[in-house]
């Protein structure tokens, strides 16, 4: 969204441009632009009309699938499949006057660009598993039950499934914080509690020997605008859309407050060893007037406990010839 | 050959270097406390704690760990003088005797086996560093061990905890120099140490953040919980700065090295552990 000329952004204490607060990324723009689009950037007022029936009738639909089960609370027979996450989780932004046909704005058809041959590929997802070999890169789903480490990174409590780096709207918890001071900036994502700190200036890099989850992050200013690089990722990511493994990704991201109540977060992905070509996207981010809470993952991560004991059970029941 | 005259001339000298320099490194470390524009004290930087206090915050003597046969000596608890004013907690009796339980089977109970959020006071004498990063309206602490950390609110006294926390809610205000953080909304399940100290939900720690030199804070804080303790009471020790350029806080995402135990039981049988090298 380009900067409105009129707005003057304000600066900390120590004169940077201030991003200080909670925002919230989450979106109703796909991270891909669907093909009819072509390299148009933005919808156009009536598509932005039809955009906005559609996620009313959706919204509507919803509603009455809810009501439908307040009517009929009768619990599903063992062997349905009770679902999963209904639409009170789904968080999703409101579509503006002015909205992107995809956040992907680089390359120009706002497309990911093909991988490089032999780059890796692995697929997650809430279906069943989908087997592949450890180590799971994916954040949610599972290549088995074995042991915890057949489980995507997310539901071992090790990486949020939206706080990347880079952070990507997904399907609840889109809230970040961003804290400033002389000489560090941080970006906290609440899923996960992961407080990235983001050295400025001109400090001495990271050994290439360490390696992390989240990657070393050095900072600067660029006239209204924070610019962090993150490299030193551990491998064990994937770089970006189930491909790539992070060993040679680096992440550069990009925060310009262009109204009091948005940020512009923009990425680029350059992973020469995963993708043919660079990606850089766009979400927008809104001003959140609330606070981050603790989303205390490990501590409560019964599922993974959950998930193992039921399959040990489910093979017991099986070798005993018990239906 | 040099007379004796000159050898002590130049010992004396090597003496007003040494001294010259000890008045230097005090100048340092007593020197100016930083200061935001504002006018501040600017708690910003990498700290850490230099006690024993993580094994036993009260004092005890050195003494053997708790895997003798397999780790020998590495698993000892190293002594340390305490760091509760008066030495002893004043707990009432059954608090106390939950704490004589949590003792015998502290290595299995301590939150911290399981990779659990410390809580506070516990995360900030961790042997672990952490960083403060203030700004005019909120502080952030994040803490290495665990990727724990809090939001420290400075604006905003009225703001209350609305649901319990690990790292609890913290308000704060200044009093002179000194930080003044309450925090509130704990979760009961966080002890004090690796000796089993413990505190109910009804905690309210009041701590008090004194920087009293360029690199040294003074930490106190004082507990009450009428559930768990006869009186309120209080901890101190300073905390220090890394001075060191390229200091930065690294990962330890520890929920990863607690898998085994906490779902090894629950693992295929013959299933190998970790992910194979990459």
């Amino acid at each position: 969204m380009a900067q409105d000329d009129a707005y003057e952004v304000p600066r900390t204490e120590y004169g940077y441009p201030d991003l200080q607060g909670v925002w919230n990324f989450s979106s109703s723009t796909p991270m891909q632009r669907p093909a009819q689009f072509g390299e148009q950037e933005f919808l156009t007022q009536e598509q932005i009309q039809a955009a906005i029936s559609r996620q009313e009738a959706q919204a509507v639909a919803a509603d009455a699938a809810a009501a439908r089960l307040v009517v009929n609370p009768e619990a599903p027979a063992a062997t349905d499949n009770p679902g999963g996450y209904n639409d009170f989780w789904m968080e999703m932004a409101n579509i503006g006057d002015t909205v992107r046909t995809s956040h992907i704005v680089y390359p120009l058809n706002g497309r990911i660009p093909p991988a490089v041959e032999g780059a890796q590929r692995q697929y997650g997802g809430l279906g069943p598993d989908i087997p592949s070999t450890r180590p799971v890169r994916f954040v949610v789903g599972g290549i088995a039950k074995d042991g915890p480490e057949d489980r995507g990174t997310s539901e071992r409590c090790i990486v949020g499934f939206n706080s990347g780096p880079p952070f990507t709207p997904s399907l609840y918890n889109n809230n970040v914080q961003i804290f400033q001071n002389k000489d560090t900036a941080v970006i906290m994502t609440e899923m996960i509690h992961d407080a990235r700190i983001v050295r400025l200036g001109d400090k001495p890099e990271l050994t290439d020997d360490i390696r992390l989850w989240s990657g070393d992050s050095r900072g600067w200013y660029e006239g209204d605008s924070l610019v962090v690089e993150t490299k030193n990722f551990n491998g064990l990511r994937q770089t970006f859309s189930s491909t790539g493994n992070t060993m040679d990704l680096v992440l550069t991201e990009k925060f310009t407050r262009t109204a009091f109540g948005t940020v512009d977060y923009e990425f680029t992905i350059d992973d020469p060893a995963t993708f043919t070509d660079k990606i850089t996207a766009i979400v927008p981010m809104t001003k959140v007037a609330g606070q981050l809470y603790e989303y205390a993952c490990h501590e409560g991560n019964y599922g993974m406990f959950n998930i193992l004991r039921g399959k040990r059970m489910e093979e017991r029941r099986e070798a005993e010839g018990v239906e | 050959m040099k007379t004796l005259i000159e050898k002590q001339i130049a010992k004396l000298g090597l003496l007003t270097l040494v001294g010259l320099f000890s008045v230097t490194q005090a100048a340092a470390q007593s020197g100016e406390i930083p200061r935001t524009p504002s006018g501040k004290p600017d708690l910003s930087g990498i700290w850490q704690a230099m006690t024993s206090a993580h094994y036993d915050i009260e004092p005890h003597a050195a003494s053997e760990g708790p895997h003798p046969g397999l780790m020998g000596a590495l698993s000892a608890t190293p002594a340390g003088l305490g760091i509760v004013e008066g030495g002893r907690i004043p707990y009432n009796e059954q608090a106390r005797r939950v704490r004589d339980q949590n003792l015998a089977g502290a290595i299995d109970n301590d939150p911290l086996t399981k990779c659990y959020m410390p809580g506070v006071p516990r995360a900030n004498y961790m042997p672990f560093p952490f960083q403060i990063v203030q700004s005019e309206g909120v502080i952030l602490m994040a803490y290495e061990f665990a990727e724990s950390n809090r939001i420290v609110y400075v604006d905003q006294p009225e703001l209350e905890s609305q649901v319990d926390a690990w790292m609890g809610h913290s308000n704060a205000h200044w009093e002179g120099d000194t930080l003044v953080v309450r925090v509130s909304g704990q979760m009961p399940d966080t002890w004090f140490d690796r000796s089993g100290n413990h505190h109910s939900y009804e905690m309210v720690v009041e701590e008090r953040w004194t920087a009293t030199g360029a690199n040294h804070v003074q930490y106190e804080a004082t507990m009450t919980d009428p559930n768990t303790f006869t009186a309120p009471w209080t901890i101190s020790f300073p905390l220090y700065r890394h001075v060191d350029e390229n200091m930065q806080l690294l990962e330890f995402k520890c929920a990863e090295f607690a898998e085994e135990y906490l779902y090894g039981e629950w693992r295929k049988p013959g299933t190998p552990r970790g992910n194979p090298p990459q």
